[in-house]
């Protein structure tokens, strides 16, 4: 069976669960083996977790430059086994700096870059969806390795154990003049909620919400439902919340079991963002927001009465 | 110093885009073209480095015909020149083959020590074309900068992804793509639009930049469409006036689909 690099989704030895996603569509591709760059002593924190969900080899890239210079040495690991092992696809995570090291990697490996699959199949042909999930297109690679940036949430994770045998990779030098040294660095820490693009409940809130402080309404829907906050962009333009949980088309892209949106109107740069969530739930006053036009339940009402009660009706269930 | 910008022209993402059914490419016939907001910001950053120094801005762009809209923008928002990549041959190029073009097109302009781009344009959505780039060309790539200064033959950037923020810094040549907090793009003046139509804009195709056309475009491409759909509509279900009881009515929702 021919060989599938995964590289491993991680913030300093914490495993995203994009990672076991990866691992369970690889499975359908040929012998998932995961690939662990990072900072010594990372191997041995995620190869528990790896093996459990099919790795069958963990190939281990540590330096203490892993975290000192921008994508590259993921793309120099990578790109030394696809030199060696010929795997027939590398899965990378399709967030920002995942799709940095993708890129890089089929220019440097001349492969084919399939980016933003939320689904394949056994002969590597690679789902994606565009323009904000208007679209969905069929595309296969026509190079021997295909390059994949894997959209989290697309897929359920499936277990499955597998030897999960480490293996050093010999990482080169980092050539100074072509790479950009990091400084301080501080990753984003999602605190108690889960991450935006793997949670399975999205609650947002829109210009609707008012205020920074009002976002409180939202923030204690979305803990009820261990959900994650998203917002509109108008309530991000409006200094409601911040930047880095914006949905939509200049923010993130958002495709959970359950989306409650409050307060949104839902224009066109909104849907692109959160359009193929599984159960959409809209409440907004104004009855012609085009949110309820895609909303498989909505409420024309006042968000700051109906959301307490609905998180409340949600306390009571649960407990 | 010679400063390349790197713009492109996308649909309008306020209007209804789609692709071509002929070759599965995107149609950009079909929607209103403009010049992707992002790309502003890239040009207003590369006018700040001039006005600041001294530099010399060439803006770059590989499209059809009607892509000499973005560059006149550019050009009235206060760019020295252009040069404008179009060519049949290279419609339904992927990434990496663009990458490729837009190597060969920057080493027609003398002597660049920066690229600026935009991190991510709202069509095509890599958001890795500054990597791509500087993997291609040899360079550093430094990404999503919210802020920048070059500085002696030092570039550097603050960096903020939804992963978290960092400072980078690399030597020169290097490419910088631009993230939408780095400024505020000007309008062009009324002197600035009327100097644009005399600026030199230099049209080239893809037998300039040295390549075959078997090197690019679908030819070229190392992925290959195979269909494409729309999305089913999604339908509007049902929708209820709150009469006080508005969230125990989407909790009795929410039950019925086993969501809670």
């Amino acid at each position: 069976m021919p060989e599938v690099l995964v590289l491993v989704d991680h913030v300093d030895g914490e495993i995203k669960k994009n990672t076991y996603e990866m691992l369970t569509a690889a499975r359908r591709l040929g012998e998932p083996s995961a690939v662990v760059v990072g900072t010594p002593g990372t191997a041995t924190k995620v190869a528990e977790g790896l093996g459990a969900h099919g790795a069958e080899k963990i190939y281990v890239a540590e330096s203490d430059d892993a975290v000192n210079y921008l994508s590259t040495p993921q793309v120099d690991a990578l790109a030394a086994l696809v030199e060696r092992v010929s795997p027939t696809a590398v899965l990378i995570p399709a967030g920002a700096d995942g799709r940095e090291v993708a890129g890089r990697l089929a220019v440097r490996t001349n492969s084919g870059w399939l980016n933003d699959v939320v689904d394949i199949d056994g002969q590597g042909a690679a789902t994606h969806s565009i323009f904000g999930g208007a679209f969905t297109v069929q595309a296969h690679a026509t190079t021997g390795t295909a390059v994949i940036s894997w959209r989290s949430g697309s897929i359920e994770i499936e277990e499955h154990a597998a030897a999960g045998t480490q293996e050093t990779v010999e990482v080169p030098a980092i050539d100074e003049s072509k790479s950009a040294k990091v400084s301080n660095r501080a990753p984003i820490v999602g605190g108690d909620r889960p991450e935006l693009t793997e949670a399975n409940v999205v609650v947002a809130g829109g210009r609707g919400v008012g205020s920074a402080e009002n976002f409180d309404v939202v923030e204690t829907l979305a803990d009820s439902l261990h959900a994650a906050v998203g917002a509109s962009r108008a309530a991000v333009d409006s200094g409601y919340y911040p930047n880095q949980f914006q949905v939509g088309q200049t923010g993130k892209t958002v495709s959970p079991q359950l989306y409650i949106a409050l307060g949104i109107s839902g224009a066109i740069q909104h849907r692109a963002g959160m359009q193929t969530s599984k159960t959409i739930v809209a409440v907004n006053k104004d009855p012609e927001a085009p949110i309820f036009e895609i909303a498989d339940f909505g409420v024309v009402g006042d968000l700051f009465s109906i959301s307490p009660q609905l998180a409340e009706e949600v306390g009571k269930r649960s407990s | 110093m010679n400063i390349v910008v790197l713009i492109k022209q996308v649909p309008d993402t306020w209007s209804e885009r789609t692709l071509s059914d002929a070759d599965k490419t995107l149609d950009r016939a079909s929607s209103d073209a403009v010049l992707d907001e992002i790309n502003e910001r890239a040009v207003e950053e590369a006018l700040k480095i001039k006005e600041a120094g001294d530099a010399t801005i060439t803006v770059l762009t590989v499209g059809p015909d009607r892509a000499t809209d973005a560059i006149r923008k550019a050009l009235s928002m206060g760019a020295d020149n252009a040069v404008h990549v179009n060519d049949e041959a290279i419609h339904g190029s992927d990434a990496v083959t663009t990458a490729k073009i837009l190597a060969k097109a920057i080493g027609t302009v003398d002597d660049v020590q920066l690229v600026l781009a935009g991190n991510e344009a709202t069509d095509g959505r890599s958001g890795a074309m500054a990597g791509m780039l500087g993997e291609v060309l040899g360079w550093p790539s430094l990404t999503h900068a919210n802020e920048m200064a070059v500085d002696d033959g030092t570039v550097t950037v603050k960096r903020e992804t939804d992963e978290g923020t960092s400072d980078l810094a690399a030597s020169l040549p290097a490419v910088v793509s631009v993230a939408e907090k780095i400024n505020e793009p000007r309008y062009p003046s009324f002197k600035g639009i009327m100097a644009a139509k005399k600026k030199p804009v230099s049209k080239i195709g893809i037998s300039d930049l040295a390549l075959d056309a078997s090197e690019v475009g679908l030819a070229g491409s190392l992925v290959q469409v195979d269909s494409f759909a729309p999305r089913p509509p999604k339908s509007g279900g049902q929708k209820v006036e709150d009469e006080g009881d508005g969230g125990a009515k989407i909790a009795e929702f929410l039950v019925g689909q086993k969501l809670i």
